[in-house]
């Protein structure tokens, strides 16, 4: 049966839309929401409360739906909590209801109903206190279980999201008549507007109650402006468009639905996140309806007055009967207007006794409503009044306490509003926001023709403050009701009358907060969740401390409002962090020798952001250790090739160059000689290491430094705010060069006859010698050579413009595999550089000082640098530090693991026994044995000492013999060549 | 002996690449120079470049002259496209090549913006970013050098090393507003 009235609304009556819900299949029009499309099916029934598991249907036909949430299945996909009012309808919408099993009309968990004298406010914090452990065991899993919302698939979240970003003079939020009026305004006055509006059509109360402006019937009015306004190129309309926050300097989060409300969205992203930056800001949000409590009000059929409204004008929805419960003259307009559309008012019930009684349809002056009958939906509304207590057959019972301005937004940097008694609603104070100015109905203007005053000129004022220049716009001419409230919560009857539908709280429950000492706002919320669910208490805020207040007996003023926090609508995470899943989640840096490096086969690993070899495996070669092992053997006996572009380098230059250098490294550099490299250690302030690399003195007055990967970045920001801070009038420049060069590092005994198959002038021991560089012509090419080492064998750097990177290393790698060499990966490069006692950031790791790591002659005497008189604090050296140690296990073939900690060989492995951790572990083939460097108390003092490595995670006890952290030719031979 | 092939920043990403009102192509490679002048010498070096119709940008501008473009790059720095350092420069700025550590795309078009919306957080309507004026600011999550080249033409230079991640953002955005603009259509 069809509840839809002729002819009526804003729907596309040639555009029928199949969907279904809980495997129904219903048929709705192309403008209708899941809700209104429901209720012209008769459906009224649409989830269970949270907490009761009562039946609930639709209260409200906005985003501040407390009631009507459901799951939204696309697929195997789901998204629960969808608010069934703001779900555009789509040929082959699925939906189901949440929160009921098995059924959504036979709900086993309705039994929670029966319990709801043992299940009010401070029921968990009373009953689940003991014993302790049953909480999370127990209690929690059960509650969970029975209360609650929608659910997710499980699966991952394959939606395409997005965000945005977007900068404008004036944003105009919510498109009612008050909004319309400023972006006109603003719009007509050339200012860049941003309109944004929540719902698909923009357009607000004129779209429900349809009043008549300027001669026009409301829709077509804002028709006609929505004309005017899309042609202006310094517009930009945003339908679908919630505000969800307020920021500092004017930035705004507002989440757009973008492809939920099509069938098939194609690349459409589902939605976008977008941050705007305005100058300005107009908030015409308008205002929301709040029901009354009275027993039983929370039926499926109970809905607020102006969303009877909405749903008979906008969607053509027949209500059926309907009896209007108001406190105002809008709930009385409201039972004319449905009147005047045909539909039929049983009754206006007003607890003011002197409403007038004139009227096509009974009124009830001094009237309540103390009950509702009816199993799933609505049958009977019980009114008492002067003459006893009547029951009005209905299908809709329509509720109006009156309206709260929507301000929320403006509360978002921490303003608080002020109570106004005449309205009996809170308002907003001038100034909560600087730049926002608030119009219309948000700040309790009602009536059209004053919203359309107000916007207009709120929209004047703010482009007068901005300097544009506005015209004049005639007002068009609407209704100017007055309006009139007597403040009216909640109908004293007995029995449970509900103030938040969302969180299941009623009247009982916030006086009873305020019994048991709960009479502050913040904590009756906290104690009763009113105000908590995801329509964060929209509807009952209001009203429930109107009721606290009658229970402390404080007025409402005293009693203060809680704290409005973004967003204003749940935004789903997804949008917010759009363009961070996959390769958004961090660039690929990826290397010149990254394809025939693929093409090699070598698994990829990540060193920060960088793409390096693992290994370069062979056939017949079955592990990656046998790869590694070879590798390290190749380096050791031949030659290996290994691309070490990712290291920071950093040009740097000037006169003031070396003393710059000086300040920021321990050990001196103004005393390298052009052409020669010093290896080199940085301290932060605070005294600790901060990264250790190679300086090279390409000329006078440069200098190229290298750091090591994960710490170029943070180096390069060290060295500006030491050139900021201590020394700007320094002349002295630097710049990253980082990936201006490929370098490659040749090592091992037969690395020069390598080299010099690439260089143009060949190099020898004498006129390249160990720690020398400069230009060098390779290939053809102008490049650098350097004459350095990572991996204690001897060692060449070449570095070439990066576009030739990938033919160089490609040449390498031929010419090295030809002399019984090849490339090498990073499980290599370590080995080679424990073996031979180098650091990595596994030792630098932040918590050790230059002492620690045995390097502390390098921190000169003879100058001062950063972090050095930090360095000398009490602590930081002496025999209570642990130092760098080498650990070589007793039996050779016993694996040892980093992270594993060190204890005396008969302590057990407790916190006060530790004697220190291994950072760096590794078969040697070059010895035959597992080696590690650790950090040992005292360490230096007690090599030849047998000390027992403990790694709990995997179980393994090792006896370990300290050494020196050099395993691999100590003496240096190798590595100078 | 120069027998090295070089490899262009973004080859293999599949450039040009057309999708809605908007394409994204590599820019040719140019050498690059950035200039950084030595404490009080920037007057030194704006005479120097006076001569090549050129000067030293203000932070946000660039300036465009005889196929050669200096833009700001940064603080107290810029990068020169197009020409050599010009001679004498050398003695008043600090000078390092980047010819090869920056891969350069041109996206244009009608959708130019509405798609660097998606992933740049800065204001590029045109009275905040008119023709010349440049920034360095976020592109998602990779740092990127960008400059208005025309009316609806901008050229962004990220880390040669990320090319192919800034190709994919940038198609991903291009996509999702092509998908916009055939759902207004």
């Amino acid at each position: 049966m069809t509840h839809r009235i002729p002819g009526k609304g804003l729907i596309d009556r040639t555009r029928p839309l199949r969907f279904s819900f809980d495997g129904r299949e219903f048929e709705g029009f192309q403008g209708d929401t899941l809700a209104s499309a429901l209720l012209a099916n008769g459906v009224q029934l649409v989830g269970r409360s949270f907490k009761y598991h009562r039946p609930r249907g639709v209260l409200t036909a906005g985003s501040e739906e407390p009631n009507a949430l459901v799951e939204v299945i696309e697929g195997k996909q789901k998204t629960p909590n969808v608010r069934a009012t703001v779900q555009e309808l789509y040929g082959g919408l699925t939906v189901q209801s949440q929160n009921r099993w098995p059924s959504l009309r036979f709900d086993v968990m309705a039994v929670n109903d029966r319990f709801a004298p043992f299940l009010s406010a401070g029921f968990y914090y009373k009953t689940f206190m003991w014993p302790r452990a049953f909480w999370e065991k127990v209690y929690e899993p059960a509650i969970r279980r029975a209360a609650g919302l929608g659910a997710l698939s499980g699966l991952h979240d394959e939606g395409r999201y997005e965000k945005a970003f977007a900068f404008c003079d004036v944003l105009v939020i919510g498109a009612g008549p008050t909004g319309l009026m400023a972006a006109l305004v603003a719009g007509r006055a050339g200012a860049d507007v941003i309109l944004a509006d929540e719902d698909a059509r923009m357009g607000g109360r004129l779209l429900s109650d349809q009043p008549e402006v300027a001669g026009q019937s409301g829709p077509d009015w804002a028709a006609d402006m929505l004309a005017e306004l899309a042609a202006m190129p310094n517009v930009r309309l945003m339908t679908r468009t919630t505000v969800t926050g307020v920021y500092d300097g004017g930035t705004f989060g507002a989440l757009q639905r973008v492809g939920l409300h099509l069938a098939d969205p194609g690349d459409l992203p589902r939605e976008c996140f977008w941050r705007i930056v305005a100058k300005r800001a107009v908030l015409a949000t308008g205002a929301l309806e709040r029901p009354i409590a009275h027993p039983d009000n929370d039926r499926p059929g109970v809905m607020l007055a102006s969303a009877v409204q909405s749903y008979v004008a906008r969607y053509g929805v027949n209500p059926g009967r309907v009896v209007v419960f108001g406190n105002n003259d809008s709930a009385l307009q409201a039972a004319r207007d449905l009147t005047a559309q045909g539909v039929q008012v049983a009754g206006y019930v007003d607890p003011r006794a002197d409403v007038s009684v004139l009227e096509e349809f009974p009124v009830y002056p001094g009237g309540q409503v103390v009950g509702t009958r009816g199993r799933l939906g609505l049958r009977e509304v019980a009114v008492r009044h002067g003459g006893g207590v009547s029951m009005l057959t209905a299908e809709t019972l329509a509720l109006s306490g009156g309206w709260n301005p929507s301000l929320h937004l403006t509360c978002h940097l921490g303003g608080r509003p002020d109570w106004d008694e005449r309205l009996a609603a809170f308002v907003p104070r001038a100034g909560m926001v600087a730049g926002m100015s608030v119009a219309g109905a948000a700040r309790g203007r009602f009536s059209t023709a004053a919203c359309l005053a107000d916007g207009a000129a709120l929209a004047a004022e703010v482009l007068a403050d901005m300097g544009i220049a506005g015209h004049d716009m005639p007002l068009p001419a609407a209704e100017d009701r007055s309006y009139a409230i007597a403040p009216f919560w909640a109908v004293d009857a007995g029995g449970r009358a509900w103030l938040d539908f969302a969180n299941d709280v009623t009247t009982k429950d916030v006086q009873q907060a305020a019994q048991e000492g709960f009479s502050s706002v913040e904590h009756m919320k906290r104690y009763t969740t009113q105000g908590m669910a995801p329509d964060q208490g929209k509807s009952s805020n209001v009203a429930a401390l109107a009721v606290l207040a009658d229970a402390t007996g404080q007025g409402i003023s005293a009693t203060g409002t809680t704290t409005f926090r973004p967003p204003y609508t749940p935004v789903s995470i997804a949008a917010m962090g759009a363009g961070g899943r996959g390769m958004g989640f961090a660039p690929e840096r990826l290397l010149t020798s990254d394809s025939q490096t693929r093409a090699m086969g070598a698994p990829m690993i990540e060193a920060g952001l960088w793409y390096r070899p693992s290994y370069f495996p062979r056939a017949g070669e079955a592990t990656w250790r046998e790869a590694c092992d070879r590798e390290v053997s190749m380096v050791r006996t031949a030659v290996g090739v290994c691309d070490v572009s990712t290291l920071g380098k950093i040009d740097v230059q000037g006169p003031d160059a070396d003393r710059f250098l000086d300040l920021i490294y321990t050990n001196m550099m103004s005393s390298i000689k052009p052409g020669r490299t010093r290896y080199g250690l940085m301290l932060r302030e605070d005294g600790h290491v901060m990264d250790d690399g190679t300086c090279a003195r390409l000329g006078e007055a440069h200098f190229l430094i290298t750091t090591t990967t994960a710490a170029a970045g943070p180096v390069m920001r060290h060295m500006d705010f030491v050139h900021q801070a201590f020394c700007g009038d320094w002349a002295v420049r630097f710049t990253s060069v980082t990936e201006q060069w490929a370098q490659f590092a040749l090592a091992g005994p037969k690395a020069r006859e390598l080299v010099n198959k690439l260089l143009e002038t060949p190099v020898d021991a004498e006129n390249f010698p160990f720690m020398a560089c400069g230009p060098a012509r390779i290939l053809g090419v102008e490049g650098r050579l350097f004459r350095i080492s990572f991996s204690g064998e001897m060692g060449y750097e070449i570095a070439v413009p990066a576009r030739f990177g990938a033919a160089v290393f490609e040449r390498l790698v031929a010419e090295a595999e030809a002399m019984g060499g090849g490339a090498y990966g990073m499980e290599a490069l370590n080995v080679l550089r424990i073996e031979k006692g180098f650091i990595t950031h596994a030792e630098i790791h932040g918590r050790v000082t230059a002492f620690d790591i045995g390097m502390q002659g390098m921190v000169s005497a003879k100058k001062d640098c950063i972090g050095k008189s930090a360095s000398q604090r009490p602590g930081l050296m002496g025999p209570e530090r642990e130092q760098l140690v080498g650990l070589v296990p007793v039996d050779p073939q016993a694996e040892l693991s980093a992270g594993a900690h060190l204890y005396n060989e008969n302590d057990p492995a407790t916190r006060v026994n530790n004697q220190g951790y291994v950072t760096s572990a590794g078969y040697s083939p070059t010895l035959q044995s597992w080696l590690a460097l650790g950090f040992l108390r005292d360490g230096r003092a007690r090599h030849g000492q047998i000390i027992r490595l403990d790694d709990g995670l995997r179980g393994r006890k090792v006896a370990c013999k300290v050494v020196h952290p050099v395993f691999h030719d100590p003496e240096g031979g190798k590595l100078r060549g | 002996m120069a027998d090295l092939s070089a490899r262009e920043p973004c080859a293999g990403l599949g450039l040009p690449l057309t999708l809605g009102g908007c394409r994204l192509a590599a820019l040719p490679v140019e050498r690059i120079t950035a200039i950084q002048p030595f404490p009080g010498k920037v007057a030194a070096v704006e005479t120097v470049l006076r001569a090549q119709g050129l000067r030293f940008p203000a932070p946000g501008h660039s300036h465009e002259a005889g196929g050669a473009r200096i833009v700001w790059a940064g603080r107290e720095t810029a990068f020169l496209f197009g020409m050599a350092a010009p001679e004498g420069l050398s003695a008043h700025a600090a000078l390092s090549d980047q010819s090869d550590g920056w891969a350069g795309l041109r996206l244009e078009g009608p959708d130019a913006r509405a798609v660097l919306a998606r992933l740049l957080p800065i204001d590029l309507r045109a009275g905040a970013f008119e023709p010349e004026a440049c920034a360095r600011a976020p592109l998602n999550h990779m740092q990127v050098l960008i400059r208005r080249a025309g009316e609806a033409a901008f050229d962004l230079f990220v880390y040669r090393s990320m090319a192919g991640t800034a190709v994919h953002e940038l198609t991903d955005a291009m996509r999702a507003v092509a998908a916009r603009q055939a759902a207004v259509r």
